[in-house]
């Protein structure tokens, strides 16, 4: 999938009107082809596609081009806000109800996610000093209830089943009673995946619905879903009134476009996005996040909030003196590694910077954690001072570091050469960047340089 | 003879019954999709920019995939210009007749690849939530239904209550399965399998794996791994490898396509969930960028909804309503 990112593509417009006045209508209107066919690449529903252009087209005419701006970025800056706010502006948190037990049911097609979210949204409440009661709704797949029970253990949160020979809606009856009477404060309760067309199915969950009167009704909608969003998402707001969205399987390489679709048909806020398989990947859901991702400019946001989390401030100041002095050894080049990983698995951390996606794919750049715990190995079988002074790294040294980290004497060779490219970069760098701003910002853009200069090669 | 009366001829012959199941879990497709083509032909009196927008908007609208639907609308282009084309209508032939081609491909590789001479081995493999353990399921009536021997292989250790979930169907159909402890590797449970398939001479196994997404490297070694292993335990195997892909996704099956591709050598897809509304498009797309055929269609939650799938029945079922247009036109 070749995608540049909307923001190249756009800059490819404007390459010929660069800074000057006020665009125009004729350039919105060019402009708004390519931000069309990124939306539409994202998957975003065609409807929602038009009713989208026509709004922004309306606020980007006569827009002020700035000095310091090309008019490409003018407009990704308009599109992306309204993106923002039409996909809800701020996070919606999960309802409580004024007397517990809070009801939740999970409403989606088969597959979206339904069961593994249930055990998260659980495994996330009782982080939250609730003591939520599970629910197994689906009587129908083979080993659903089973599937609960194992993720209920795995959390130590209580089940209720009735086997899958009771109606669900019995089952969710009783299980909202089984609450009440044992002081849950939460019921989730999971339901089976269902066509939004197939009637019998339908008519049940409503009357689960009925039964139950949840105060929550979540739709689970698969992240990679199509057009087909649209569709899905208005049947079931029609009959259950929906009032929240999960996006499951986020963490894949899909632009997302049905988030948006489907807030536009339900008007529901998205509440959470399931971002892996291990129960704990159940993050708030960011509007702006999913702006960028769905324009296919990358999170940013997300990577900036990650490394300010993780990395601690002073060490990475440290780290960036030493950078620009190039007095960078590979003791630091270590800590480096380790504050990085810190971050989450690379992969993931790639995902989320612009442009990184396509470089992942590129055959020979492969992303091997693997390959990062060989390179500590080896640093870490070295002496303080070789790692200080890796000069004094003779053949015999080299020898013991191999046997020391399970590695051949080629891949201590290769790990100490690409140290050597990386320290004369650094030298590069520091001469064009002279002695930058510090602060705890200085970290990040300390960061920024390492990931950013296409030309470094990483020693993994 | 127009290029429906054509298609519909090659059907007749075919069973009556099957296309009927394809038509009722096409049902939705054909409603949504060609309702709106159809409508398009006859409402619109002029090959403009308006109709080309409409139309480029109704085939995506299908999921057929913004780089294919391009494509489409540029040789669409062309025709009309070099036919001198003015009305809609007589468009209308020349673009099925394009998606026909989209689809059937080469059309040489249509049906199962099996091994006359031992065990047929089919892995399957997909993202999470599409349908593969189901598929398998469904796969292992059919052949018992056809006499063979069939054994399975619970090679998602991953996902809580799969492998009980396989179990349950393989009661169902009434065949063995062959699995390990949850957690277990499933490259071990792959060998344990083929072992066993060796021994007993069953004449099918069917390899279930966890799903995974295409982007996660370490579990696309681990399936890459799956395959090797079933590779040296039985050579020439597995015979096929299904990429299972749930109908309603969007653009990312092409991804799915490509990097299960390179890991697992996929040679063929399963389109599941395809009983429900407006989609189909995605074969299209998948077909035309990747050569990659669909072997079968699940039409329904039935032991038997699982179907072969037919390039021509699809469009048949796809383009009825078209056709019955044509038709008239035709004899008007």
């Amino acid at each position: 999938m070749a995608f540049e990112g909307l923001t190249a593509r756009l800059q490819n417009v404007f390459g010929k009107l660069r800074g000057r006045g006020k665009l125009t209508e004729e350039d919105v209107n060019e402009a708004m082809r390519e931000v069309r066919l990124a939306l539409l690449e994202a998957d975003v529903n065609f409807k929602v596609v038009k009713d989208f252009i026509a709004k922004v087209k309306e606020k980007a005419v006569g827009q002020e081009v700035l000095k310091s701006f090309t008019p490409g970025m003018v407009v990704v800056d308009i599109v992306n806000k309204e993106l923002t706010e039409l996909m809800g502006g701020t996070q919606a948190k999960l309802a409580q109800a004024g007397k517990p037990p809070t009801v939740v049911l999970m409403a989606g097609l088969q597959g979206a996610g339904k069961t593994t979210l249930t055990g998260k949204l659980a495994n996330l409440l009782q982080k939250q000093n609730h003591k939520p009661l599970l629910v197994a709704g689906d009587i129908y797949r083979p080993a659903a209830i089973k599937q609960l029970q194992v993720l209920g253990e795995q959390i130590g949160t209580p089940v209720f089943t009735l086997g899958n020979q009771v109606s669900p809606v019995e089952i969710a009856k009783q299980g909202v009673q089984h609450a009440k009477d044992n002081g849950n404060d939460y019921v989730l309760i999971d339901t089976a995946g269902r066509l939004q067309i197939d009637e019998a199915l339908m008519e049940e969950i409503q009357n689960i619905h009925a039964a139950v009167k949840p105060d929550e009704v979540l739709l689970v909608v698969d992240a990679m879903t199509g057009q087909e969003a649209v569709n899905v998402a208005q049947s079931f707001h029609e009959k259950l009134a929906l009032t929240g969205v999960v996006l499951t399987k986020l963490d894949g390489d899909t632009r997302g476009g049905a988030a948006l679709s489907v807030k536009a048909v339900t008007g529901c806020p998205i509440k959470f996005a399931s971002t892996g398989e291990k129960i704990d990947q159940l993050e708030p859901f960011h509007p702006d996040r999913m702006a960028s991702r769905i324009l296919g400019m990358g999170d940013m946001l997300s990577l900036i909030e990650k490394a300010q989390a993780n990395i601690d401030a002073d060490k990475a100041a440290e780290m960036e003196r030493k950078m620009r002095t190039a007095d960078f050894t590979l003791e630091d080049f270590l800590e480096q590694m380790e504050q990085v990983r810190k971050m989450g698995p690379l992969d993931q951390l790639l995902d989320m910077m612009p442009g990184m996606g396509k470089i992942k794919n590129m055959p020979n750049f492969k992303v091997d954690e693997k390959q990062i715990a060989r390179t500590e190995a080896i640093v870490k079988s070295m002496t303080r001072n070789e790692k200080l002074k890796p000069d004094i790294i003779n053949f015999s040294r080299r020898k013991r570091i191999a046997a020391g980290s399970g590695t051949t004497v080629a891949d201590v060779n290769r790990l100490l050469r690409q140290f050597e490219d990386m320290k004369k970069m650094m030298k590069q760098f520091s001469s064009m960047m002279g002695p930058g701003g510090k602060g705890p910002k200085g970290g990040m853009k300390a960061l920024k340089n390492m990931f950013g200069k296409g030309g470094m090669k990483f020693p993994f | 003879m127009s290029f429906f009366k054509r298609l519909k001829e090659s059907i007749a012959s075919k069973t009556e019954a099957v296309t009927s199941k394809f038509k009722d879990g096409l049902a939705k497709t054909r409603s949504v999709f060609t309702d709106r083509v159809a409508e398009l032909f006859t409402r619109r009196q002029k090959i403009d920019e308006a109709f080309y927008e409409e139309l480029e908007e109704i085939l995506i609208g299908a999921d057929v995939g913004v780089n294919t639907v391009m494509e489409l609308m540029d040789d669409l282009r062309a025709e009309v210009k070099k036919r001198k084309i003015e009305q809609p209508s007589q468009l209308q032939p020349i673009l099925s007749e394009k998606l026909m081609n989209m689809l059937r491909g080469g059309g040489e590789d249509a049906g199962l690849r099996t091994n006359s001479s031992g065990i047929t081995v089919i892995l399957f493999v997909g993202v999470n939530g599409v349908g593969k353990t189901t598929t398998i399921g469904k796969l292992a009536w059919r052949f018992k239904q056809q006499g063979k021997s069939v054994l399975l292989a619970a090679g998602d250790t991953f996902r809580a209550g799969a492998i009980e979930q396989l179990q349950v169907w393989g009661e169902r159909v009434g065949v063995d399965v062959i699995r390990q402890e949850a957690g277990s590797d499933p490259a071990a449970v792959m060998y344990d399998a083929a072992q066993e398939a060796k021994r007993r001479n069953v004449d099918v196994l069917l390899c279930d794996t966890a799903g995974r997404l295409q982007n996660k490297v370490n579990l696309m070694e681990e399936l890459a791994k799956i395959h090797r292993v079933i590779q040296r335990e039985i050579p020439g195997a597995p015979h096929e490898t299904l990429l299972v892909l749930d109908a309603a996704t969007g653009q990312n099956a092409l991804q799915q396509a490509k990097l299960f591709g390179e890991k697992t050598g996929v040679t063929g897809l399963v389109l599941t969930k395809l009983d429900g509304t407006a989609k189909g498009g995605i074969v299209i797309a998948i077909r035309n960028e990747m050569a990659l055929p669909v072997k079968f269609v699940g039409l329904g939650e039935q032991m038997d909804d699982l179907q072969e799938f037919d390039a021509e029945q699809f469009v048949h079922a796809l383009f009825a309503g078209l056709a019955g247009t044509v038709e008239e036109n035709e004899a008007n």
